[in-house]
């Protein structure tokens, strides 16, 4: 695995692999030397066009406990000259030495642009880019959700004949995106809540579901509900006409909260709009895995960088 | 006294005949006064058309002389085998007062490698609000016959309406960029499963169908001319199919690079691929292809549009949008016409030459090749193949989306007023040029 | 291709290196009854020799050991030089390894990188008392000042030589072989 751009072009096997080591990196969180010296002699950029303190923090963490450097460069997008940006900061990263490039931006594709190049020589981790793709924040949720399901047997499964209900703006998603491929390629079924005006117009060639009845999906049953965050912005661009209507037909309020079956776990990529698109209760209850997913989040990233990085240059295809 | 004699042998007309081609003092003639001085070209095997005549290019100057001037651009059409190209107005200043079009009209005659007709602005700075002076630039010595605020679309209902009704006293054309600006807020690609799957921003079909349905019905009720830019979906040619049906006055243009590229292109993020309007779906070209053949599309017109290297070395929602396309051109039109056995090279005479001399009222292309005539035409090897490169360009933009794809045919000579602007498949000097054309005008 | 150790001597050594090491317990007066000897195998062929060996111990001694895994991966010097390795799985058994004796096993002991790198893992899990080391063959070449406190069989190689060992539990066959 040379970068990690998408969910899009993981098959099974890399899927399932990437899981298995977050695995082992979890297990370094448990212990008393929460480090690793795998990474000593690398350097590892965070490159974030788009402000992000959890992103970031997760990365951050994630590298040093693997012993790497960790330079953190951010530029903001709008204030550089168009053009300019992406180019010349990655050659400077490339003047630094830089073993492996984190980058979230607010252009979609701009991860493959920074990879297919020839900018940089480093590993290229998309860390979210425009509305496209979050690889990690997907693989992630995969780990929690077989980790809920399989607990300690979780090593070498997926999530074969779970069904996952994603629920939100999937217009404007990245999270959502890399969820799809990924959880269908895992083999869980997922299904996607939306108004319409918020799901793509052509679905064609997606794994999915789709339907704007959230009270429906909640009766059919799910085994996950990920809640995704909503915009109020959009409300002025005509997508919704009042943050309050959204609420009420897609929001996991206490009510719809009740309804749920016991096990079924209550997802959310974070930051939570409280009250909007979940409601407290939902989010701080037994069901929410908000906190592991976090906690998730730093040891599959671990696990990506190790993979992406500590192998020779000669053994990348 | 050199009467600039040229004798052209052996080139086969675009209705397939053989003969010979012979030019003195800028005109074809039955035969040359002075065969012995006369400039001699062996035409065997080379296809013969009229000189190409774009009605859609964007020659950067004055203001973007980064990305191109009238200079660089009319070479980049002459070794495209053009002799004559209409500027669009979106430079700085914009083209929209007499003063402007009669800068860039004076400096394509001085360069002399085409003869450039600027395009008029519809309206003040592209701004979509007031009309511009259309009766001060038709009037000016740039005589300009078509206008159009391209790059952006004139979407105030009565503004068009205005436009079309005002535009007619001059017996002009509107020239319009089809593209609602509510429905394509941010739009970087054709939308459609693709855009969903790549996150992009999609820029969908009714965006330019829409338009158009509106402004034929508003040409059909002012009884004026329209003619539409860069035609790009199926459904806007069923639009114009109906139009016509009705006796609508309406013309419309492809690009080349819509009559061969589709949206899967988009696949790699690569900057290149990104143009307004957008590449579409496989569909989309096929219904472009067959309606240019019926003659539902009336020309084919480059969209050239060069840009800076940085402004294509980027992600992809900050690249410009554009192609370069003067010089590729005739190449791609034959690979998706002529070679697919859609058209004939009569055919491709009448879609870039003939019939967008005519819309943009430029004369000299009604009776190509007839003894009499000013002598345009290009000559051209069919059975060319090469593998399309940068290199290949002559204009100062490197932004071609052909670079590595192989592409037939290759232009030899390029004859602009009677003499040579491109002679053994390469471009005369600029300074050669420039005497030619001041002597031409002696 | 020859067979240097067949099923039968691969149980005999794993017999007396286990005797072995319940006498080396002794001699060792931190220990005590109720801290038993922590062996941890290093993946793959480590871990079933580990296993193996604590099996025989439990017969001789029941409570004497408890066993794990320990995996070196992210710890090897030599990363850059190969592809990226899957890890396997660390079980540290019940109770830590901390004040306690813990005896490395291995299938074969070459350059000593590999123990190099389980030592570090060890200091990230704790404070081990001593630390011992336990292989089914040495083949001499060591790079680093490391030696085998417990060995099956000593299998003086040349350098270019491939030693390969296959254990039932994993290969379809049993036995130590010499390959030039």
């Amino acid at each position: 695995m040379r970068h990690l751009l998408s969910t899009r072009d993981l098959d099974r096997e890399t899927a399932v692999h990437i899981l298995d080591v977050a695995e082992d990196m979890a297990e370094v969180a448990t212990r008393e030397v929460r480090k690793l010296p795998t990474l000593r002699d690398r350097t590892v950029v965070n490159l974030f066009f788009e402000d992000s303190t959890r992103t970031r923090t997760s990365f951050e963490v994630a590298a040093k406990r693997l012993s790497a450097d960790l330079i953190n460069f951010s530029a903001k997008g709008s204030s550089v000259s168009k053009g300019e940006s992406l180019k010349d900061t990655a050659q400077t990263l490339a003047a630094l030495g830089a073993d492996a490039v984190v980058i979230r931006h607010s252009s979609s594709g701009a991860a493959q642009t920074l990879a297919e190049s020839g900018w940089i020589d480093a590993a290229v981790l998309n860390a979210g880019d425009g509305t496209h793709e979050h690889p990690t924040q997907a693989l992630l949720d995969a780990f929690t959700i077989r980790r809920r399901i399989h607990g300690a047997g979780s090593r070498g499964r997926d999530l074969d004949g779970v069904r996952v209900t994603i629920v939100g703006d999937i217009l404007h998603s990245r999270v959502a995106r890399s969820n799809v491929w990924l959880l269908a390629t895992l083999g869980a079924g997922v299904r996607l809540v939306s108004p319409a005006t918020l799901l793509p117009a052509d679905l064609t060639g997606w794994p999915v579901t789709a339907g704007s009845d959230l009270d429906a999906a909640i009766a059919e049953g799910t085994d996950a509900l990920m809640m995704l965050r909503i915009q109020g912005e959009r409300m002025h661009a005509a997508y919704f006409p009042t943050t309050a209507e959204y609420s009420r037909h897609w929001g996991l309020t206490d009510e719809r909260f009740a309804r749920l079956a016991p096990d079924t776990m209550v997802m959310h990529p974070g930051p939570m709009n409280r009250g909007l698109e979940i409601s407290a209760r939902a989010a701080d209850s037994a069901q929410s895995t908000v906190l592991e997913q976090v906690a998730n989040g730093v040891s599959i990233r671990m696990a990506v960088l190790y993979l992406l990085v500590a192998g020779g240059a000669e053994a990348h295809a | 006294m050199s009467r600039n004699g040229i004798r052209v042998v052996g080139a086969t007309l675009p209705d397939g005949r053989r003969t010979d081609l012979f030019v003195e003092d800028g005109r074809f003639v039955e035969s040359l006064t002075d065969p012995a001085s006369a400039r001699h070209i062996d035409a065997d095997g080379l296809q013969a058309l009229p000189g190409l005549v774009d009605l859609h290019t964007h020659l950067r100057e004055p203001g973007y002389e980064a990305s191109e001037t009238v200079l660089t651009g009319s070479r980049a059409a002459a070794i495209g085998g053009f002799t004559a190209v209409h500027a669009m107005a979106n430079t700085s200043p914009v083209g929209d007062t007499a003063a402007v079009v009669e800068q860039v009209e004076s400096l394509g005659r001085d360069h002399g490698y085409v003869t450039v007709r600027p395009i008029g602005a519809v309206t003040v700075g592209l701004a979509g609000e007031r009309l511009s002076e259309i009766g001060g630039m038709a009037t000016s010595r740039a005589r300009v016959r078509v206008f159009s605020d391209d790059g952006f679309c004139v979407s105030d209902s009565l503004l068009m309406r205005r436009a079309l009704e005002y535009v007619s006293t001059f017996g002009g054309v509107i020239a319009q960029h089809s593209q609602d600006p509510r429905l394509t807020v941010g739009a970087q690609m054709n939308e459609g499963a693709l855009s969903a799957e790549l996150g992009l921003a999609g820029w969908p079909a009714v965006a330019e169908e829409s338009i158009i349905a509106r402004d034929v019905l508003l040409a059909d009720t002012v009884g004026a001319r329209l003619h539409v830019c860069h035609l790009s979906t199926a459904g806007s040619v069923e639009v114009i199919r109906w139009a016509k049906a009705r006796g609508i006055r309406v013309t419309a243009e492809v690009t080349p690079h819509h009559l061969l590229l589709t949206e899967e292109l988009v696949r790699g993020y690569d900057p290149r691929f990104k143009v307004n309007p957008p590449l579409r779906r496989s569909e989309d070209v096929e219904a472009l292809r067959t309606a240019l053949a019926d003659g539902t599309i009336d020309i084919v017109a480059t969209d050239h549009a060069p840009h800076p290297v940085e402004s294509k070395a980027c992600a992809w929602d900050e690249a410009s949008n554009g192609m370069v396309g003067l010089e590729s051109a005739l190449a791609v039109v034959q690979l998706a016409m002529v070679d697919t056995g859609l058209s004939g090279w009569a055919d491709v005479a009448r879609y870039l030459s003939e019939t967008p001399a005519r819309i943009g009222m430029l004369d000299g292309y009604d009776a190509s090749f007839a003894a009499g005539s000013v002598a345009q035409f290009t000559l051209v090897d069919p059975t060319a193949s090469r593998k399309f490169d940068v290199a290949d360009l002559r204009g100062k933009g490197t932004n071609t989306p052909y670079a590595g794809r192989t592409l037939p045919g290759r232009v030899l000579a390029t004859i602009h007023d009677g003499y040579p602007t491109v002679l053994d498949g390469e471009l005369l000097d600029a300074e050669v040029v420039r005497k030619s054309a001041a002597g031409a005008r002696a | 291709m020859r067979d240097v150790l067949q099923a039968a001597d691969i149980t005999r050594a794993l017999t007396r290196i286990s005797h072995e090491i319940l006498e080396s317990r002794g001699s060792d007066a931190s220990d005590s009854a109720s801290s038993p000897l922590v062996i941890l195998g290093i993946p793959t062929r480590g871990v079933l020799l580990a296993r193996r060996i604590a099996a025989i111990v439990e017969t001789l001694e029941p409570g004497a050991v408890v066993v794990g895994s320990l995996d070196v991966t992210m710890y090897r010097d030599d990363l850059r030089a190969q592809p990226t390795r899957a890890p396997a799985p660390t079980v540290i058994p019940q109770g830590g390894i901390d004040g306690r004796t813990v005896v490395l096993v291995d299938d074969v002991l070459f350059s000593g990188r590999t123990i190099r790198a389980a030592l570090d893992a060890i200091a990230d899990h704790g404070r081990p008392q001593a630390v011992r080391l336990a292989v089914l063959v040495d083949r001499g070449h060591r790079e680093l000042p490391i030696r085998a406190d417990f060995v099956g069989k000593n299998l003086p190689t040349s350098r270019d030589e491939r030693i390969s060992v296959r254990l039932a539990e994993v290969d379809d066959t049993e036995g130590v072989t010499i390959t030039s």
